[in-house]
């Protein structure tokens, strides 16, 4: 027994060292820019990809190997380079929400063109003798190739740190990374080092996908399952920080082979305690220091709807209700998806806006909302109202739970946790098949005949409706200033008595809960619900939608969510490369139109 | 024993020893002027004094009661202070901003229905009144001069009816005769009961409105006493006023 758990802790410190190499090199890039590159898997993938069409072209000997693996990091980082020219220098000013959204647009494309070059199959590496030899490990055969991965790990780890101690490149990293007054007083070209960095990060993303081709094959799932665990293990190693970042992949991967080990079928869940324990215990991460607040972008002033604006709204919605009674059951489920999609919105934006809270796994809510309308008419067997409320309070306490965790970290680090959260979320929901019936969903969740038709579409408009009044008037409450004040000037609110954090503990648990009803609503609308509900896709629709109406009004993200239902999911599902046109819609969106179509 | 007091206060960043074991004390109705040099430590005692950080060592009394627990907990104390870098909410009117600190003060945050009432929005513009911007109530508190941010921030501090008001150079960025304004509104405040303590550079509002000023450098107390005390004091002349 014994001897087994200290083998499945040499495969964790094995699986820690490509976790370090792309976690490093997102952190070292964050840094310096203050960006954090939602890309940084692909740039693994690509990695990945590069290495394997070098790799067949070469002989299979380990000198042959090693060459082709730095052929593959120079590439990686060659385009990192060039993606820091064209791209991330126009968005250093940028508020962070919409340097996430524009990084993560550079994931949908590359996706696509990668899919494009490569085709969508999975490409496993041919491999040598020597990646297939085994040594004899306390009585078990441990693979070789392990063996060297838990060697590279720590050193790379040194070489950055002499690198970051020894060398002027090094020096001025460090600078811009703790005193940024101070590299500019040295007089260097900030745009050079830049691009460095991003050639550094890319490379090390690169290194790490073609180091891990012998045990996984090059796959276009490699950049969303790397970002994930890369985000997790820089916010626990704490930002910026090289040395955390090694002691968190270490932990984190450790965890995860043992996990496999005792609780099979929720090593997940155990990562993401672990992640709670030491969130909880240290905000800042393990090696983290508390630095600098982030920058808040500035808000304009809020103004409670006019009457113009209230006699508009009267119209949609009349407009809506009559288009829907007098048309057919197709008009009925558009406006349904567009009713939900409002709501989905307006509680994103509840957090975006007055909360001042990137969250980027919104998702989750309204995916833990769905699955449990959808468990509870299935195997309750509750009556739909009954579903609804079950909805609402299952994601309103998973959100209250999460929260409660998360909500003390800094701006980005909350995006990049409650995006891990989701993806774990989404995860369970791929696999516990028992219950959530895996990547098959659970179907035929259609209303009762009694609600059937008409009635359910009155009641989705309508739940969706006083879902969306509620909202707002929440923001124009005594609680909504609150929120804000404790947005716009956190010391100030804090010395007149406002606890921003329990505020916004309690607007998250709002969000939340109103997330989870859209999607009850939604998954009653489309009779199913598939794991894609609580999927970064989702997340990202509701980003999208906050953004195209402009985070700054309290009716934008509800125009947003309209428009982007009815214009670029129809038109945009209809392409083959729906990701890649989604991501340059987005990335045209945000800089050419930051502030939204609304003003 | 005193209204409010500060027990050998120490705070270091870094090594660097910001503030060595400054003690003091406030009277309901005194006001006590801190002065030093740029850099003395005067924003960091008021850090103290106000929760915004924990002391190294020391405590802070109200009453005889140590408090603890942060910013907020020293508020609704009854502990209310400025800023020397003003800062409002931005994304609300001047009102608003006043409306809210109200709202605060009366735990009423927590309400989610209707906004402020009539009653709390007459309060706000009386208090709006009282620092001279009763007309400015309807616009955008981003957009006032900094001068009126300080009055601003003043009024949001004077919601919550704090017992102690703790002002960190509250007429930085003014015109001359706007200070003499601001200092006769918190003379005026200090007289109605409140334990006021504050910074100033301008040292003509320090010495015709302290009763009692406390000169600090370096992070310690150098001398303490009446303006007419520390006016003959050769060392505080010395130290102090050599080097503003
Ligand atoms: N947050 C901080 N981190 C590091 N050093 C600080 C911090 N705040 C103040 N200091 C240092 O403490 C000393 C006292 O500063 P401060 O209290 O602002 O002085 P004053 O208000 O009298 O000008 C200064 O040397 C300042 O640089
Ligand atoms: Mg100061």
């Amino acid at each position: 027994m014994l001897a087994t758990l200290a083998i499945q802790a040499l495969t964790g410190l094995s699986s820690a060292s490509s976790l370090f190499l792309v976690a490093s090199g997102l952190s070292v890039i964050f840094g310096v820019t203050r960006v954090v590159n939602f890309a940084h898997g692909s740039l693994c993938m690509l990695g990945a990809y590069l290495g394997w069409t070098v790799l067949t072209h070469l002989p299979r000997d380990p000198l042959s190997f090693a060459l082709g693996v730095l052929i593959a990091a120079l590439g990686t980082a060659m385009f990192g380079a060039w993606l820091e020219i064209v791209l991330l220098r126009r968005l250093y000013r940028a508020p962070a929400l919409l340097q996430l959204l524009a990084t993560f647009a550079v994931l949908l494309v590359m996706q696509d063109a990668i899919e494009h070059i490569w085709g969508p199959a999975d490409l496993p590496l041919p491999r040598g003798p020597w990646l297939r030899s085994f040594v004899p490990i306390l009585g078990e055969r441990f693979p070789l190739y392990d063996l060297v991965l838990i060697a590279i790990g720590p050193l790379v780890l040194i070489a950055l740190s002499l690198m970051v101690t020894r060398t002027r490149f090094g020096m001025l990293l460090r600078a811009a990374t703790e005193n940024r007054t101070m590299l500019a007083a040295l007089g260097v070209d900030q745009r050079y080092l830049f691009t460095a960095v991003l050639a550094l990060g890319a490379g090390l993303a690169g290194l790490g996908g073609a180091l891990s081709l012998p045990e996984n094959s090059a796959n276009l799932g490699i950049d969303l399952r790397v970002i994930t665990d890369a985000f997790v293990v820089v916010v626990v190693g704490g930002m910026g920080s090289i040395g955390g970042a090694y002691l968190a992949a270490v932990l984190v991967g450790v965890m995860q082979s043992l996990g496999i080990l005792l609780l099979p079928k929720s090593s997940l869940v155990l990562v993401f305690v672990l992640m709670a324990l030491v969130l909880a215990l240290r905000p800042q991460g393990l090696l983290g220091k508390t630095g600098e607040a982030e920058e808040t972008p500035r808000f304009h002033r809020l103004r409670a709807a006019g009457l113009w604006q209230k006699l508009a709204g009267g119209a949609v919605l009349v407009a809506a209700l009559a288009i829907g009674l007098l048309g057919g059951d197709f008009a009925r489920s558009v406006l349904e998806e567009m009713a939900v999609a409002a709501l989905f919105a307006a509680s994103l934006h509840l957090l975006l806006g007055p909360g001042g809270t990137i969250s980027f796994g919104h998702a989750a809510w309204f995916g833990i909302g769905a699955y449990a309308a959808a468990l509870g008419t299935t195997v309750l067997a509750v009556p739909l109202p009954l579903a609804l409320i079950l909805a609402v309070l299952a994601a309103g306490t998973m959100a209250f739970l999460i929260g409660l965790v998360l909500i003390r970290l800094s701006g980005v680090s909350l995006a990049m946790m409650t995006l891990a959260f989701a993806q774990i979320a989404w995860a369970v929901a791929t696999q516990w098949d028992d219950v959530t019936g895996g990547d098959d969903g659970i179907l035929g969740l259609w209303p009762p005949p009694w609600m059937g038709g008409t009635w359910f579409f009155l009641l989705c408009i309508a739940l969706s409706a006083t879902g969306v009044l509620a909202l707002r008037a929440v923001i124009f409450s005594p609680f909504g200033f609150a929120l804000r004040a404790g947005r716009d000037a956190p010391w100030r609110a804090a010395a007149s008595g406002i606890d921003a954090e329990k505020l916004r503990l309690a607007a998250f648990t709002l969000a939340g809960s109103a997330a989870g009803l859209a999607g009850a609503l939604s998954s009653f609308s489309k009779g199913s619900v598939f794991p894609s509900s609580l999927a970064i896709f989702r997340s990202v629709d509701a980003l999208s939608m906050v953004l195209l109406g402009g985070v700054q009004s309290v009716s934008g993200p509800i125009l947003g969510a309209i428009a982007y239902t009815g214009l670029f999911d129809t038109l945009l599902l209809a392409s083959d490369y729906w990701r890649a046109l989604l991501g340059l819609t987005l990335l045209a969106l945000i800089l050419w139109r930051p502030q939204g179509l609304a003003r | 024993m005193s209204l409010f007091s500060a027990h050998s206060l120490y705070k270091s960043f870094g090594g660097i020893g910001a503030v060595q074991g400054v003690s003091l004390s406030v009277e309901p109705g005194e006001m006590l002027a801190l002065i030093g040099p740029n850099g003395a430590g005067k924003s960091t005692c008021f850090a103290m004094l106000g929760g915004q950080i924990e002391p190294d060592m020391g405590e802070v009394r109200l009453n005889g009661v140590a408090l603890h627990g942060g910013p907020v907990s020293f508020a609704h104390a009854g502990i209310g202070r400025s800023f020397q870098i003003s800062k409002t909410f931005a994304s609300m009117s001047v009102g608003e901003n006043v409306q809210t600190a109200l709202l605060a003060a009366q735990r009423q945050l927590w309400r989610l229905r209707s906004a402020a009432d009539a009653q709390v929005k007459a309060e706000a513009i009386c208090l709006l009144d009282r620092v001279g911007l009763a007309a400015l109530a309807d616009h955008d508190a981003a957009t006032l001069a900094y001068g009126d941010t300080k009055r601003l921030e003043l009024a949001i501090t004077l919601a919550a009816t704090p017992r102690v008001l703790l002002l960190d150079e509250p007429t930085a960025g003014m015109a001359q005769r706007e200070r003499r304004a601001a200092m006769e509104l918190v003379a005026s405040l200090a007289q109605d009961g409140i334990a006021v303590i504050f910074t100033e550079h301008d040292m003509q509002a320090v010495f015709s409105f302290a009763h009692r000023i406390l000169v600090m450098d370096r992070g310690i107390l150098m001398a303490e006493g009446t303006p007419a005390e520390i006016a003959a004091n050769p060392m505080v002349q010395n130290v102090y006023l050599g080097t503003v």
